[in-house]
């Protein structure tokens, strides 16, 4: 075990994390609550993967699961935002509609090797000392754009307009509605914005992180660490950033840990039984749960956290809005 | 001629208004019907009815909310349209909401500058925002600060701040929904003076209110609706409070109900040292004593949010005091959780009765026993005895006339009036000792409020200690006895009914102690 390499690889499967976990930010921000992100991600996974094998360029297949999961994502705008469905009801069925889709369109692709996204040395920064090689090197250019990602979401939520709508919408999308700003236009549009992220995250497992399609464990769950991790980083992408980077190194934790025999001189259980590490396993949804006991009052003071519109269609003119 | 049609804020005024025929249809109700109204630059309007009589539905159709059935919308004589609120923004009007369109957790600037273009897009040009908002502040005496949250500000802020949204947005016509509603009656008077500033500016206003005395105080031309049509609309001058209230209700109404004369007896209800904590955190309750006496009302007088909530669950049980010490008839309750108190015959009608006062998707049989569904008749070894279920409820919907298809039907389906006689008739067929009444009559029509006040009129006169907490200072000075009024979890004062005058509690209800200025 090696901090570096548990530090290298968190921050690669950490940026999958962080994809998804901002696009569903951004789509619970304007009051659409989508748990469908395992579904959006599995389809992204796999257009990704078999356009980049069907056309031989890697960066198409991003470019058609980012349009993947987008599109899968309006299903559930459409439901939701149109039809005023359960917003629960819908993203979970959404998640069965997307893994079906993605395992009927999918077969036949395991095994095969399809040009894949190359991994990039950023210059001068790779040779800080300790951090350079973990966050600079041998990485995707999609794990370099999280980090960019991550400032821009929060600059763009707190201080553009638009972003002052996403807010307004998600806070009270009567008093948006009042003044003339579309609710249902841009409650689609940051759902269409978090399915086009969960898919762009499904292509960078696929296409980058751990390469290749094996069905459903392609994303194994990934996706439910993705929202759980939204609710982890009460809604702000730098906390986003942390917990998934947090998270992605804790599953790389957890594979070194089933590996040597002895740990710390006594026998390690994991080696032994590796049911054992469905515990570790847990750890993320532990910590979240963690987190929101102790943030739980500080949002109380702080009227930060969940967006109060979340989960309530907007309907106008109802009463009670 | 240019010159004078300009506002001071620096928009075209709107000479004259008029609304045709409008008719508006909800699922079984006919909101609007047929209504004509029209309103003039210069002009306070008053629209004026009853609640459910379709105010706010005839706003809400010239501010694009709604679309009507019926009927055209005239601006300066030409017809126009307006599908939706940003086609009545660009016509120069604007409109305050009944429950205030604000985003908590944004700051002033940021409301006020929700919907509109930037100057620099796509950031936001807040500070430019904050420069307007000062500016228009100035000019009609609205000043709040343009960083500050709204969930910081107090309700009359709130209040400034969805005026000032409006004038930002080039309003030459505003609608005032129920705009007094939250305020005490010194903060009605300097909205008073800014709305007559605005008229005689050129602003044309609508103001809506079911307050005679405000109607009077502030209009040129009042108009009335009752149950959506349109009884007539006449120069306020001429009108008197009696014609007023005769128009609106349809019949003769009694303003002040002679308060029959009942011995006060014990003290059922004593309250020592009471503080705890709002849901912020923040103190709810500060130190407050109270008694409340057999035979009488004990009003509590106060502006929304200021602890009255706090107060009425405290006593209830449903929220932790953090000290102080609570009896009924002599007995500590201070420990007893909100069912044993209930047992002790602690009645409680609650201020949201929708949700705290009933089971939305229970039957009305079913509501009428959360209280003792745990006890004979009505539950033997575990089981619900529905024969004694269903005669209870025989009898209460026919003495407390409930008006209901049947007793199987859904409490949600139910008219507010009817939901409120469901909670008064189960927390009163009990013979409590105390009742704790929370706003038990907002929202209801005429008929309803009547009835329900009587039915507190008749608990004092056998014996019940009644603690009425009300936002309406009318609701107040006709019922209680006493007039408690509390102010940011304190109380301020007991005013005697003898001695209570509307701007004496007012004061009080402001935070101004007696005696000081
Ligand atoms: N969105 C709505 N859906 C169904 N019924 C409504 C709606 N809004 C108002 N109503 C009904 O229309 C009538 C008029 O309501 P409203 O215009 O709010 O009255 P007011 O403002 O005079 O109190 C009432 O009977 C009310 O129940
Ligand atoms: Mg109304």
């Amino acid at each position: 075990m090696n901090f570096e390499i548990i530090l290298h690889a968190g921050i690669a499967t950490g940026s999958v994390l962080l994809f998804a976990a901002i696009g569903e930010i951004l789509t619970e921000r304007s009051g659409i609550l989508n748990l469908g992100v395992e579904g959006m991600m599995l389809l992204g996974a796999m257009a990704g993967f078999g356009t980049s094998l069907a056309t031989n360029s890697a960066w198409l297949g991003v470019a058609v699961a980012v349009l993947a999961g987008g599109l899968l994502s309006l299903a559930h705008g459409l439901v939701t935002i149109h039809f005023q469905a359960d917003q629960v009801v819908s993203g979970l069925s959404l998640t069965f509609l997307g893994t079906g889709l993605a395992l009927v369109l999918g077969e036949g692709l395991t095994g095969q090797t399809p040009p894949l996204l190359l991994d990039y040395n950023i210059p001068v920064l790779q040779s800080i000392p300790f951090l350079g090689p973990a966050l600079f090197q041998d990485h995707g250019l999609l794990v370099y754009a999280g980090y960019l990602l991550t400032p821009f979401t929060w600059f763009y939520i707190q201080k553009t307009r638009p972003g002052m709508h996403l807010r307004a919408v998600g806070e009270k999308p009567a008093a948006a509605d009042t003044l003339g700003v579309n609710v249902y236009g841009l409650r689609y549009l940051y759902v269409f914005v978090g399915g086009c992220l969960a898919g762009l995250s499904g292509a960078l497992i696929s296409l980058s992180v751990s390469p290749g399609w094996y069905s459903s464990q392609t994303t194994s769950g990934q996706g439910w660490i993705a929202i759980a991790l939204v609710i982890f980083a009460q809604w702000n992408p730098f906390r986003a950033a942390l917990g998934g980077y947090l998270f992605g190194m804790l599953r790389r934790l957890i594979l070194d840990l089933q590996g040597p025999r002895l740990l710390f001189g006594l026998v390690n259980p994991l080696y032994v039984n590796s049911n054992y590490s469905f515990f570790l396993i847990m750890t993320p949804y532990i910590l979240t749960i963690i987190a929101l006991i102790f943030g739980s009052r500080a949002i109380a003071k702080k009227r930060a956290g969940s967006p109060s519109a979340l989960g309530i269609p907007y309907i106008r003119g109802e009463r009670g809005q | 001629m240019a010159e004078t049609n300009i506002l001071p804020s620096g928009h075209t005024r709107i000479d004259h208004l008029e609304m045709l025929g409008i008719s508006k249809r909800f699922p079984g109700v006919l909101a609007n019907d047929q209504v004509d109204f029209s309103v003039t630059s210069g002009e306070v309007h008053a629209l004026l009815g009853e609640n459910g009589a379709g105010k706010t539905t005839l706003m809400k159709v010239l501010y694009g909310m709604y679309h009507p059935d019926e009927g055209r919308i005239l601006l300066n004589d030409q017809e126009v349209s307006i599908q939706s609120p940003t086609d009545a923004i660009n016509n120069g009007i604007g409109m305050i909401h009944q429950h205030f369109m604000l985003v908590k957790s944004l700051t002033v600037a940021e409301n006020v500058a929700l919907g509109s273009k930037s100057s620099r897009e796509p950031l936001t040009d807040l500070h430019k925002v904050s420069q307007r908002i000062i500016d228009l502040g100035n000019i009609y005496g609205l000043e709040i600060d343009p960083n500050a949250y709204i969930w910081q500000l107090s309700v009359g802020q709130q209040q400034r701040v969805e005026i000032i949204k409006a004038l930002y947005r080039g309003a030459a016509l505003l609608i005032l929904d129920e705009p007094t509603a939250v305020l005490t009656p010194q903060e009605v008077d300097e909205f008073f003076v800014i709305i007559r500033e605005m008229a005689k500016d050129g602003h044309a206003l609508i103001f809506i209110s079911h307050k005679l005395h405000e109607v009077i105080d502030i209009s040129d031309r009042v108009s009335v609706l009752r149950d959506g049509r349109k009884v007539g609309t006449y120069l306020t001058a001429d009108a008197t409070k009696g014609d007023l209230a005769r128009w609106m209700v349809g019949r003769d109404v009694e303003f002040r109900p002679e308060i029959e004369v009942v011995e006060r007896g014990e003290a059922r209800l004593k309250i020592k040292g009471i503080s705890c904590r709002s849901d912020l955190g923040t103190p709810g309750l500060r130190d407050v004593d109270l008694e409340a006496y057999s035979g009488e009302i004990l009003g509590i007088a106060g502006v929304s949010g200021n602890g009255q909530r706090e107060l009425a669950e405290v006593i209830t049980g449903l929220r932790d005091a953090t000290s102080g010490r609570i009896e009924l008839d002599g007995e500590d309750i201070s420990d007893l959780p909100p069912i044993a108190r209930t047992d002790k015959l602690l009645a409680y009608i609650p201020e949201e009765r929708m949700k705290d006062g009933m089971i939305k998707d229970f039957t009305i049989a079913e509501n009428l026993i959360l209280r003792e569904y745990h006890k004979r008749p009505f539950s033997k070894r575990g089981m619900l005895n529905l024969k004694a279920i269903e005669r209870h409820s025989e009898k209460l919907i026919s003495n407390f006339q409930i008006k209901t298809p049947s007793q199987d039907t859904l409490a949600k389906s139910l008219s507010g009036g009817n939901i409120q006689k469901v909670v008064v008739a189960r927390e009163l067929s009990r013979q409590p000792r105390v009742i704790i009444a929370a706003q038990p009559t907002r929202g209801l029509d005429v008929g309803a409020t009547e009835y329900v006040r009587e039915r507190l009129l008749e608990e004092r006169k056998s014996g019940t200690a009644v603690v009425l907490i009300s936002e309406d200072l009318d609701e107040i000075l006709a019922l209680a006895d006493r007039i408690a009024v509390i102010y940011e979890g304190q109380i301020m004062g007991v005013v005697q009914r003898e001695d209570a005058t509307p701007e004496k509690i007012g004061l009080l209800m402001a935070g101004v102690k007696e005696g000081a200025e």
